[in-house]
């Protein structure tokens, strides 16, 4: 027996409608899952604001490896004392981006120019592709976007260009060019990885905040392997991430 | 006339202030506006979703006629559906000023993430145009028809808007209506679900507590409601004298834009009521800058003001019978809604996201603290005076308020 008697043409036509809607689905789903590339590494930062001398040496660090353009700043060093301690000791407090397992960035761009890198976790911004509306900068709970308003820090005109390594791209800063107009943010500074995809601390293939800081108060390091710096601290310390409550599951954790 | 003529003044005066700013824009100072990193919205996008609004609430203003049957408006019918078309343009390039890469928004079409409210509201959009302009053609076409044989420069012209059609007949007329009625009723819930869509931009951002409520696409439909019929009263005040040539409309206009505020009004305090109680910190920080933050006047002046004091005043007391009073109290509600545009935007952004971030750089684009530039405010008032250059044209080149009589040459032709 039939479990469904087909009676008329429209019926016939409804459910093989139906049918091809499921089939493409379920089929875009399993190629999806087939293609996509293993996650090898869960690239993360624990940050000790016990060692932290509040230098910002990474703020500099990060303009210099970056070449960022006035009013960009991958990671800046908050000096707030904290709420409810009775004294206004402050506390220093670098923020980079956090590279979350769920970024609320992610899901609101319109033109899917920003997303989480599935072998490594690093949430990137695809700069031939962003439009530019800065609504990832509205969702992002923690200001870690900054937009690209085509300031410069040289006076004259004739100076050079400059030239960012970002992505590996080397992109020359002219006006009405990308990453000019775009959103940009902090990416682990990812132009430092190999081919395979490889830090070097050796090397000097390191993020750069974390590379410079005097205090070894950045510690950048694979969560995902169990004998990394960084796990090592996230199990035998007790640190906090920021906006718990928001479920962005950051991966920059704070020892405070 | 003397309304008419003023507006015609201003809008020239605006259009070459837009000129001028739009050269600044694109060749002097691409970066001369006072945006930044905590604020990365400002004027454009409040003056965005103003536009946008009143758009839809015109368009679904003119469904009562034309999907519900409601007759009595029709005077303002053709207008409306033009109101909407001109503020939907106007929404746009507004937008096109403000982001960043203007000309790749065919990415949107492209490469599609059906997460993305923004990419959403894009898409509702397109169509709607398309609808709009399908649906106003269709209301035209016959007096354009009847136009193409007048004599001068209006008989090409109507012939080239025309499309070439001669029919003039009844029965073209009947089909003509048919179509209209279609595209009206497929636009009613695209308007709806497009200007919810705007709200939800803003809703679901659960990192901005100002804005993450599940009213906020409601919201924004009430206000479009409200915002757009009382535009249209405006409209219908200075195009056809509308307080002298269709006082019944105007003042049953005016108890239907009354309705929409009063349920605008009633949301807006059920919001902040809602919100003081839950205490959220990052709330009270937007909420407090709108009530008594360095901007307190637009939210006291301008929205309780025009838009309470003002609007209910003509609106809800026995002034509500005379059409001059409906104009008075209309035209307080579209500068009113200015305010509620620009107070949803701004003290959403404003209030830093971690403690301290604003302090810890010193830079003019790293600031709690935005107020428009001067070339922000000309390429603002500029889109607006190009708004009212082309209502104005528009009122001079199609049939917006009449419709034609039927001369014996076009009888003949029928």
């Amino acid at each position: 027996m039939d479990l469904v008697q087909l009676t008329s043409r429209r019926e016939f036509l409804k459910y093989t409608a139906a049918g091809a809607v499921a089939a493409s689905v379920i089929a875009h789903e399993v190629v999806d899952a087939a293609t996509a590339p293993e996650r090898k590494h869960h690239w993360g930062m624990v940050i000790d604001t016990r060692r932290c001398i509040g230098c910002e040496a990474c703020v500099i660090a990060c303009k210099i490896e970056n070449q960022t353009p006035p009013g960009v700043y991958y990671t800046v060093v908050t000096k707030e004392p904290l709420p409810g301690a009775h004294n206004d000791r402050p506390v220093f407090m670098t923020k980079p981006c956090f590279h979350c397992d769920e970024p609320p960035c992610v899901p609101v761009c319109p033109v899917n120019a920003t997303y989480k890198r599935k072998t490594d976790g690093i949430v990137v911004v695809d700069y031939d592709r962003c439009i530019g509306c800065r609504y990832c900068l509205a969702a992002c709970p923690y200001q870690a976007r900054f937009a690209d308003f085509g300031d410069e820090y040289t006076l004259s005109p004739l100076a050079p260009p400059t030239v960012s390594p970002e992505y590996k791209q080397y992109r020359e800063r002219i006006p009405g060019t990308s990453p000019i107009g775009n959103a940009r943010k902090c990416t682990f500074c990812l132009h430092l990885q190999d081919e395979k995809g490889e830090y070097s601390r050796d090397e000097g293939r390191w993020p750069a905040c974390a590379k410079t800081c005097p205090g070894h108060a950045i510690i950048f390091g694979d969560l995902d392997d169990p004998e990394s710096e960084v796990a090592t601290i996230l199990r035998e310390r007790n640190a906090v991430r920021l906006k718990e409550e928001l479920g962005t599951e950051p991966s920059v954790f704070y020892l405070l | 006339m003397t309304l008419k003529r003023t507006f015609w003044a201003v809008g020239l005066f605006g259009l070459i202030a837009f000129a001028w700013a739009l050269y600044v824009r694109f060749f002097v100072h691409p970066d001369a506006s006072n945006l930044g990193s905590v604020v990365p919205w400002g004027l454009h996008v409040s003056q965005y979703i103003y536009f946008v609004g009143l758009s839809a609430g015109s368009f679904l203003i003119s469904s009562l006629i034309y999907v519900f049957g409601i007759k009595r408006f029709e005077p303002i019918g053709r207008l409306a559906v033009f109101t909407a078309i001109v503020t939907l343009v106007l929404a746009l390039l507004t937008i096109g000023l403000d982001i960043g890469h203007i000309e790749r928004f065919w990415h949107v079409f492209i490469f599609v993430n059906p997460t993305s409210p923004m990419a959403w509201m894009i898409w509702m959009y397109s169509v709607y145009m398309v609808l709009l302009i399908v649906e106003f053609w269709f209301l035209m076409r016959r007096d354009l028809v009847v136009a193409s044989r007048l004599p001068g420069w209006r008989g090409p012209l109507s012939r080239i808007m025309a499309l070439g059609g001669r029919d003039a007949s009844d029965a073209g007329l009947a089909r003509d209506m048919r179509v209209v009625k279609v595209a009206a009723t497929l636009g009613v819930p695209l308007a709806i679900m497009f200007h919810g869509g705007v709200g939800a931009l803003f809703g679901v951002l659960a990192a901005r507590a100002y804005w993450h409520t599940p009213l906020f696409p409601i919201i924004f439909i009430v206000g479009a409601l409200a915002s757009g019929g009382a535009a249209l009263v405006v409209a219908s005040a200075i195009f056809q004298e509308g307080w002298k040539a269709h006082r019944e409309m105007v003042v049953d206009l005016g108890r239907l834009v009354l309705g929409f505020l009063l349920l605008d009004i009633g949301l807006q305090i059920s919001e902040i009521l809602i919100g003081l109680y839950g205490q959220n910190p990052d709330y009270l920080a937007s909420l407090s800058l709108v009530v008594a933050g360095p901007y307190w006047f637009v939210f006291w002046g301008i929205q309780v003001g025009f838009g309470m004091v003002v609007a209910l005043t003509c609106l809800a007391t026995p002034l509500r019978h005379d059409p001059r009073a409906v104009v008075i109290g209309c035209a307080a509600i579209v500068v009113a809604f200015v305010g509620v545009r620009l107070n949803i935007v701004l003290p959403g952004m404003s209030p830093e996201q971690v403690r301290g971030l604003t302090n810890a750089v010193s830079d003019p684009r790293i600031t709690s603290d935005y107020f428009p530039s001067t070339w922000e405010w000309i390429l603002s008032l500029g889109i607006v005076s190009f708004g009212l250059i082309v209502f104005g044209l528009g009122e001079i080149f199609l049939p917006l308020s009449r419709h034609l009589p039927l001369t014996r040459k076009t009888e003949e032709a029928r």
